[in-house]
């Protein structure tokens, strides 16, 4: 049985492409090499920056010979179908046996392959490969046509056994396969050839190459861990750089390196970036004040001086990195300590959205949320306010400009240099936060104020102006922000009235985009969208605006804005029980507490908007219904409301008060009276403090007088007066239940 | 490797053994376009002579300007007029990685001590229409050169496929000669009688040039400029092929491109002066671009471009 020998040698492959790619080719090849019947024991691939190899061991040395026998139609059918029959399996009249059947006499076709050598399965499936590989981004170079990640140089393709090696004949576009391959690009370019997968390995590490990457990023990480431990220091753990740099090099040379005094109080975040970023060089930190003071940088390569030049190179080249660094740094600390109004200002010129104005507009309406949400969150207004107004002032920075993944902390740096409070300093670095299901919420009332407000307005203003996401299209990531909302509330217990906030803040821009596409004066638009805040609204008379107010804001912007509002609060809503379904509760029992009626239009009420109100009661409805006894309840409720919903439709009427005890004919509808006069009296203080808990179990607790009377009563009894008495009865359960979640919402 | 040349002495001898390489590889070495521009990739001699099945083969230095990277002189490596050294070759020979190399140890650099590296760069020129794949090449982490392989210009599919080299010229020679500060670099031999620093020819005109480029330079007078090159651009494309004067088939491509690179310097200036807002830039870039795709849809309809008579009929 032969091994197979893949090696696609090319000009240099970029590092986060390669493991992919050699996944890839193992993947195309072998699934090639088993569809055309040639199987094999063990598989392979590696990669380095300008090789990917396969190495297939235990290959059938032909494919076995396959025999398929295809039903045709009867002899005597119409010529046309016995035409089609033949041309489909190649062959012709003579050729096909006429068997008898039950049905008559019946063409059959007996199509033989014979066996291929492995050879000519090889090399039509390498070339297929190649051909249609699929790298994120190909090319083509010179006059050819081919396709490849870089220009496509050498293919080496050798089956070996016992017996020796051949080369597997190929060519794509010119490129003619081979046994010859080449060593490190500098330390051993001569060309070499091999005859097994063994062979090759021996050879390339004798010429400078380590083919498997794995072995290369252990390499690295090994001596820089060393490196760093002789020196009393530590790498800083990173496992996407080391993945990186093990695919830059074929032969890494770890190199530990100095940072000039200049720059060891950057702070360390840009010290990391800037050194990951432009040079890809690992930070290491002193062990004992965490200080970063060295680097590690790979090269590709030994040299007489045992890289003496190559480090004295990369020293250079970051200090005039980190002198940049620096630059940034104490040019945009002038700014910070001056105020930052310079800052703020530019951002009046940075367009957020065209419908939505600029950064600077928008951290307008921002800090005026942010002042708002401040008592509801339990932080100073002002504080708040200007949090809001600074929190993204470093965007502005140069720092940021450099290295945008630094926006946020810089913010934090730059507020904190300005002598303001910590706590509107960390705003700039928390605002952002959460950034998805498992980051940190924010804790801190001013950054939750911030946080809060920042995602508030750009759902709202996308809203207004149309820009929800649909599908997988979703370019101003709302749902991630709506998530961030949905998390921050919950996880800091805030109470707010979201779907009233959502319309204040909709209504505010919608009347803003209104006033602002008639063209009336910045000053009008303005004073108007300050008018025209709903809060104010009620009080709003007889102002010269009057009309224009009438005209948009109690017209067609208004029912917009109402319209708007729901759907965003609805959208939160979805994004709750997408949040909730991981933590184990059913997207039912959260419609069950959102309990909007069917068919009725969709609007706030104090049971759907408060999100932390909404979660703990889907909390206590869960809990209940895992119960026996919640469980049994719904189908008593079910029943309930089933028989009553029948008998309301027959008979055209309401059933909904009246029920007396005194029409109670058996013990069974007394103890249902007497257990309702209880549960109601426990559950509607309940409710009215949200003691959920109490309410619920209150209402599990009516399973077993509403069992046994569903057991032993008939509703519909002969005699009137009691049949109203009981569905009345009923009613009363209904109501009761609805009172504390919309039961009928409930699956199962 | 064995002979290495002599570390060169100056900015200049490092430009001259350029010129002479790749001149000894075959390359036409053109003088720089008689124009502004902000990188080599925009004389006519790559981006249009990229376009067409014509073979190609040229190398030059290249002036370029970069009003926003001003810094009065005073930043050790930017600079708003800066030069770029550039080959194009077409097609990309299959060995133009070691021509590349070849071409470095001219300039000294020794390839048995140093760590040469060809990191992943794609590039694009959104001005340009023009897209590539390739690297920038790294020696001792320090980017010294981009290295593309053209695959569209001007919106046109690149058949065959050139290869562009773009060196940095300041800072590579500052890494080869030693200099932390690019003013400080000798220029001429500096034994000469009159030895000449980088400083002493461009610190002045940094400072002249950073002052004008970010305070002064009207910017009611740049959008013009815009607007006319703009203008004259699409006026000459839309002119007939044939010459009413000489009777002549004369598709004035360059004479439209050279309306293209001043439209593009004018944005570039506009920019510097900060009069410019995110949203307008894409808008100003898209035109320019558009300028860039009718030359080069003129450009294919020329013999240098790739038409002949016999093509077209």
């Amino acid at each position: 049985m032969p091994d197979l020998l893949i090696e696609l040698f090319s000009e240099e492959i970029p590092a986060r492409m390669q493991k992919r790619a050699s996944e890839d080719l193992q993947k195309l090849v072998t699934n090639g090499l088993v569809e055309a019947g040639l199987t094999y024991a063990s598989a392979a691939a590696f990669s380095t920056p300008r090789r990917l190899v396969l190495t297939v061991e235990g290959l059938l040395g032909e494919s076995p010979t396959t025999r398929e026998e295809r039903k045709g139609p009867k002899a005597d059918a119409p010529e046309k179908a016995i035409e089609g029959f033949l041309r489909g399996a190649g062959l012709s009249r003579d050729q096909v046996e006429e068997r008898e059947t039950p049905k008559g006499n019946v063409l059959f076709a007996v199509i033989e392959k014979p066996g291929r050598p492995a050879a000519d399965i090889i090399a039509e499936v390498l070339e297929n490969t190649v051909r249609t590989f699929p790298w994120p981004k190909s090319m083509r170079w010179g006059g050819g046509a081919l396709k490849w990640v870089r220009p496509l140089q050498s293919i080496l393709c050798i089956l070996a056994d016992e017996a020796g090696h051949s080369v597997v004949p190929l060519d794509v576009d010119g490129i003619a396969s081979g046994d010859v391959t080449r060593g490190h690009r500098f330390m051993a370019p001569d060309p070499f050839s091999v005859t097994s997968f063994e062979d090759y390995s021996v050879k390339l590490k004798r010429a400078h190459v380590v083919l498997d990457p794995a072995e290369r990023a252990e390499a690295i990480w090994n001596d820089a861990t060393n490196m760093a431990f002789a020196s009393g220091l530590e790498v800083v753990e990173d496992a996407g750089l080391l993945a990186e740099v093990a695919g830059l090099v074929e032969w890494p040379v770890v190199l530990m390196g100095r940072i000039g005094d200049d720059f060891l109080e950057l702070p360390p975040e840009v010290l990391q970036t800037s050194m990951k970023e432009h040079q890809k060089f690992f930070s290491v930190r002193s062990t004992k004040t965490g200080r970063i003071e060295r680097f590690v940088t790979v090269a590709n390569r030994e040299t007489a001086d045992q890289g003496a030049t190559i480090l004295a190179g990369n020293e250079k080249v970051l200090s005039a990195r980190l002198a940049d660094a620096k630059f940034f740094w104490e040019n945009d600390l002038r700014v910070a300590k001056d105020d930052m109004s310079v800052w703020t200002q530019a951002l009046e010129n940075v367009t957020f959205h065209n419908k939505l104005g600029s950064q600077a507009d928008r951290i307008e309406r921002i800090a005026a949320l942010a002042r708002e949400l401040a008592s509801v969150v339990g932080a100073d207004p002002d504080q708040a306010e200007e949090a809001a107004r600074l929190a993204k002032a470093d965007l502005s920075s140069e720092m940021v400009y450099e290295f945008p993944e630094l926006q946020g902390l810089m913010g934090r740096y730059y507020i904190a240099a300005s002598g303001r409070d910590d706590a509107i300093a960390a705003a700039a670095q928390e605002h952002y936060s959460p950034l998805g299901p498992s980051d940190d919420v924010p804790t801190a009332p001013v950054s939750v104020a911030v946080a809060l407000a920042d995602k508030l307005d750009t759902l709202t203003g996308f809203w207004a102006i149309d820009e929800k996401p649909t599908g997988s299209k979703d370019p101003f990531a709302l749902r991630r922000a709506a998530l961030g909302v949905i998390r921050l509330v919950l996880e800091n217990r805030v109470r707010v009235p979201l779907g009233q906030w959502i319309f204040m803040r909709l209504a505010r821009t919608n009347v803003h985009i209104e006033f602002t596409s008639k063209k009336y004066s910045t000053d009008e638009v303005s004073k108007l969208v300050e008018q025209v805040d709903p809060e104010l609204a009620g009080q709003f008379r007889n102002s010269a605006f009057q009309q224009r107010y009438d005209h948009y804001v109690t017209g067609a912007t208004l029912k917009d804005s109402e319209a708007k509002s729901i759907d965003l609060l609805t959208f939160f809503h979805d994004r709750l029980k997408v949040y909730l379904r991981d933590q184990g509760i059913r997207h039912d029992i959260i419609d069950a507490c959102i309990s909007i009626p069917d068919g009725a239009p969709a609007v706030a009420t104090p049971n759907n908007d408060d999100l932390t109100l909404l979660v703990k009661r889907a909390k206590a409805l869960n809990e209940s219904l895992s119960t026996d006894d919640g469980e049994n309840l719904i189908q008593g409720f079910k029943r309930a409301n089933n028989i009553l919903t029948q008998a309301e439709d027959a008979d055209g009427v309401e059933y909904s008060y009246g029920a007396d005890v005194k029409f109670a004919e058996t013990d069974e509808e007394r103890t249902l009276f007497a257990a309702l006069d209880e549960a109601e009296a426990k559950i509607a203080p309940a409710m009215e403090t949200q003691d959920f808990t109490i309410a619920m179990s209150a209402m599990a607790k009516l399973r077993t007088p509403i069992d046994a009377f569903f057991e032993a009563v008939q509703i519909n009894a002969d005699n009137q007066t009691i049949r109203r008495n009981r569905l009345n009865l009923l009613s009363r359960i209904r109501t009761l239940c609805l009172s504390v979640a919309d039961l009928t919402k409930i699956e199962g | 490797m064995s002979d290495t040349p002599q570390t060169p002495r100056s900015f200049q001898e490092i430009i001259l053994r350029l010129q002479t390489y790749w001149a000894g590889k075959g390359c036409a070495v053109l003088q720089p376009y008689d124009m502004e521009v902000g990188a080599g990739t925009f004389h006519p001699a790559t981006t249009l002579r990229s376009l067409g099945t014509n073979p190609w083969s040229a190398a030059y230095v290249q002036p370029s300007r970069r009003p926003t990277d001003g810094r009065y002189g005073e930043n050790p490596n930017r600079l708003q007029h800066y030069y770029q050294y550039q080959v194009l070759i077409k097609p990309s020979p299959p060995d133009l990685q070691e021509l590349y190399l070849g071409s470095l140890e001219a300039i000294g650099i020794d390839m048995a001590l140093h760590d040469i590296r060809f990191v992943e760069d794609d590039w694009e020129s959104p001005t340009l229409g023009a897209w590539g794949l390739g690297w920038e090449v790294w020696c001792d982490g320090m980017e010294v050169s981009q290295f593309t392989y053209f695959q569209q210009v001007g919106g046109h599919d690149c058949h065959p496929v050139s290869g562009e080299l773009t060196y940095g010229l300041e800072r590579l020679a500052m890494y080869v000669l030693g200099v932390d500060h690019v003013m400080d670099m000798p220029f001429n031999d500096p034994d000469a009688g009159i030895a000449l620093s980088y400083g002493d020819i461009f610190k002045q005109t940094e400072e002249e040039y950073a002052r004008w480029n970010f305070d002064v330079a009207n910017t009611d007078v740049l959008l013009r400029q815009f607007e006319e090159a703009e203008a004259e651009c699409q006026k000459i494309l839309s002119l007939a092929a044939e010459d009413p004067k000489t009777g002549k088939r004369i598709v004035m491509a360059h004479p439209a491109y050279d309306q293209c690179i001043k439209a593009s310097h004018m944005f570039n200036l506009l920019d510097a002066r900060g009069v410019i807002s995110v949203t307008e830039r894409q808008a100003y870039i898209g035109r320019v671009r558009a300028l860039a795709k009718q030359c080069a849809d003129a450009f294919v309809q020329t013999r240098a471009g790739g038409w002949s008579p016999e093509a077209s009929a």
